[in-house]
């Protein structure tokens, strides 16, 4: 293993963040704040919703954030490196093995994953107050949480960018990332599905939900939630098979 | 030290169209029985074995779809051979990846530089990626762009360079790491005169510090004048190779006189061949494979209408006329005729019956 090759490619990843921040920071976090100032302030403040709901939204909009950003810091850039120039090659040709370059854009994208995490929560919070009542009653079950969510949404980005081409972008966000969204438990908790059984049921394929769950769980654990244990269980299989398929992909569409 | 390059019967079927770059080969044709109709597969390599000396510079030579992409692309990991094996050195290619990188440059026929970069960027990265130190890589990355002209534009992100100025700049990253075998797929496609002497010039000078160096190309004078020794290829198989000069040697007579006659008898054909200093008489449209599309075109004219003739002999001019008395006599009029000197288009022609550019 030759790590002088990751760290520099993951200083390369570093740099170019740093470079796109604007443009990274406006596509992460306008969405989730407007979301955030709508429900959270206006609909709250004019009676609509209640007081409490405050509180319920904010981990639903970490949760929301660090996935669609570690998502997307993984898959975009690699649908673009794929394309016809190839630009992947220009890292495939370094002295490290293909498997690892895959692994180098999984730590690069949970890295920003978890800055979106990290960001999103003071920002939210200045946002939504008054009145938000979170807690972190046990900072590791958290640490544990966010890492794991932060592995499944890059690991997610890795197996979507090696899977679709660039004319697919626009299907794959309303065929994958809106229901993800919407299906996701993250502006309501999954109790409240308890009057639509099926739906119950079917929406635990989506990882996201127990992403959302699991913020819950551990910032607002005064709402119902699923339980930590079933959480972590969950994140880890997802982690785990959207490693070994996007390991897979990349490893297919780098050798022909 | 010098390090060669070996391939053993390479083989490499694409199950689907080959990547761009790579692209190429011809099409199998459907199963004869006709019973199962195979998937289509594209057959790109059948059987290569190559042997490159250490310290030389080797061309290979062929038309648009003949292997050479996807050989250069098996010997530097990013093609995965359907069988056989390819060697850099002692390290086996496909067994020794990190390490094989190590030692190889590779120029592909289409750029593929970090477009999130600048041109400075992409050097400075390139020296990292392979370990070496910041003040080196730096100092590197500055020589390069100097002695590439691209001084002026390195802080500029790429996405706004000319074609040219990519292919420049993506041979100075292919030498960023100093490697001991360099890779160039198609190096002057798209180039103009100017920077392709400039190239050469560089390519020369890398070959003098001892490195290998492997390049395709479709361009017979750069083959010509560049390369030690040449391995001609056409669909995955090697039909030549030698030093430039012993392959024009190998064409018999080595003058091509490429002849069209109004009509075409046995009789003049054997005639041709009477004539002093001709080798080999070829009539194309029963013999050649390139022409047969435009002798079954021709089927409803007259027969051989614009019957073609090659005619490989020891001069070239001083026999047209005897070419011209023999057509009158014979009744044919000779209609176009081309003269060419030995090179290695001649010799790709004889040994493929093709032209380099068909």
């Amino acid at each position: 293993m030759n790590w002088k090759t990751f760290f520099a490619m993951l200083a390369r990843d570093a740099h170019v963040a740093r470079r796109n921040a604007i443009q990274l920071l406006l596509q992460t976090f306008l969405q989730p704040l407007l979301f955030v100032f709508i429900f959270g302030r206006v609909m709250v403040g004019s009676g609509y919703m209640p007081a409490a709901y405050k509180s319920l939204l904010l981990p639903g909009i970490i949760a929301i954030s660090m996935t669609f950003t570690g998502i997307w810091a993984v898959a975009m850039p690699l649908i673009a490196e794929f394309q016809w120039t190839r630009e992947i090659e220009d890292r495939l040709l370094a002295p490290i093995s293909v498997g690892w370059i895959a692994i180098e854009k999984v730590i690069a994208g949970m890295l920003q994953a978890l800055v979106a995490g990290l960001v999103v929560i003071p920002l939210a919070w200045l946002v939504l107050r008054p009145g938000v009542q979170i807690s972190i009653d046990s900072p590791l079950t958290f640490a544990v949480i966010i890492l794991l969510v932060a592995g499944f949404s890059s690991c997610g980005g890795l197996a979507l960018g090696c899977s679709i081409n660039q004319q697919h972008i626009g299907l794959m966000f309303s065929l994958v990332m809106t229901p993800m969204i919407f299906f996701g438990c993250t502006y309501y908790p999954w109790s409240a599905l308890k009057t639509f059984p099926i739906l119950q049921k079917l929406v635990l394929i989506n990882p996201l939900v127990y992403a959302s769950e699991g913020m819950r769980a551990t910032l607002v654990p005064q709402f119902p939630h699923l339980s930590i244990a079933a959480v972590i269980i969950a994140l880890l299989f997802f982690d785990g098979l959207l490693l070994v398929v996007g390991l897979r992909q990349f490893e297919n569409k780098s050798v022909t | 030290m010098a390090v060669g390059v070996r391939t053993q019967d390479l083989r490499k079927i694409y199950n689907a169209a080959p990547p761009l770059g790579a692209a190429g080969g011809f099409m199998a044709r459907a199963d004869a029985k006709g019973a199962k109709q195979p998937k289509a597969q594209i057959p790109a390599l059948d059987g290569l074995s190559l042997e490159i000396h250490p310290g030389e510079i080797f061309g290979l030579l062929g038309p648009n779809g003949a292997g050479k992409s996807t050989t250069v692309g098996v010997l530097t990991t990013r093609v995965r051979p359907t069988s056989g094996q390819a060697w850099i050195g002692d390290h086996d290619v496909w067994k020794e990846q990190a390490h094989v990188k190590h030692l190889i440059g590779v120029v592909p026929q289409r750029p593929n530089l970090d477009f999130s970069l600048t041109a400075r960027e992409i050097l400075v990265f390139h020296g990292a990626y392979f370990g070496i130190g910041s003040k080196q890589r730096n100092e590197r990355a500055d020589g390069l762009l100097e002695k590439f002209k691209l001084t002026e534009r390195g802080n500029q992100m790429v996405r706004g360079f000319s074609g040219g100025m990519m292919q420049r700049l993506s041979i100075a990253r292919a030498m960023m790491h100093d490697p001991q075998v360099l890779f160039l797929d198609e190096p002057s496609a798209g180039l103009d005169p100017q920077t392709r002497i400039l190239l050469w010039e560089i390519i020369r000078e890398y070959h003098q510090a001892g490195k290998t160096i492997l390049l395709t190309t479709h361009y017979m004078e750069e083959a010509d004048s560049l390369c030690q020794r040449l391995a001609i290829v056409d669909h995955g198989h090697m039909i030549a190779v030698g030093t430039p000069a012993q392959l024009k040697a190998s064409i018999p007579g080595g003058f091509l006189l490429r002849l069209r006659f109004g009509r075409l008898t046995p009789e003049l054909l054997q005639r041709l061949q009477a004539l002093a200093g001709v080798r080999e008489v070829r009539a194309l449209d029963t013999t050649s494979k390139g022409t047969l599309e435009s002798a079954g075109e021709n089927a409803g004219k007259s027969a051989a209408e614009h019957a073609g003739v090659d005619v490989y002999a020891d001069r070239g001019g001083s026999l047209i006329p005897e070419i011209a008395n023999l057509a009158a006599t014979a009744g044919a009029e000779l209609s176009d005729v081309h003269i060419s000197e030995p090179s290695l288009e001649n010799l790709f022609l004889h040994h493929t019956g093709r032209s380099l550019r068909d």
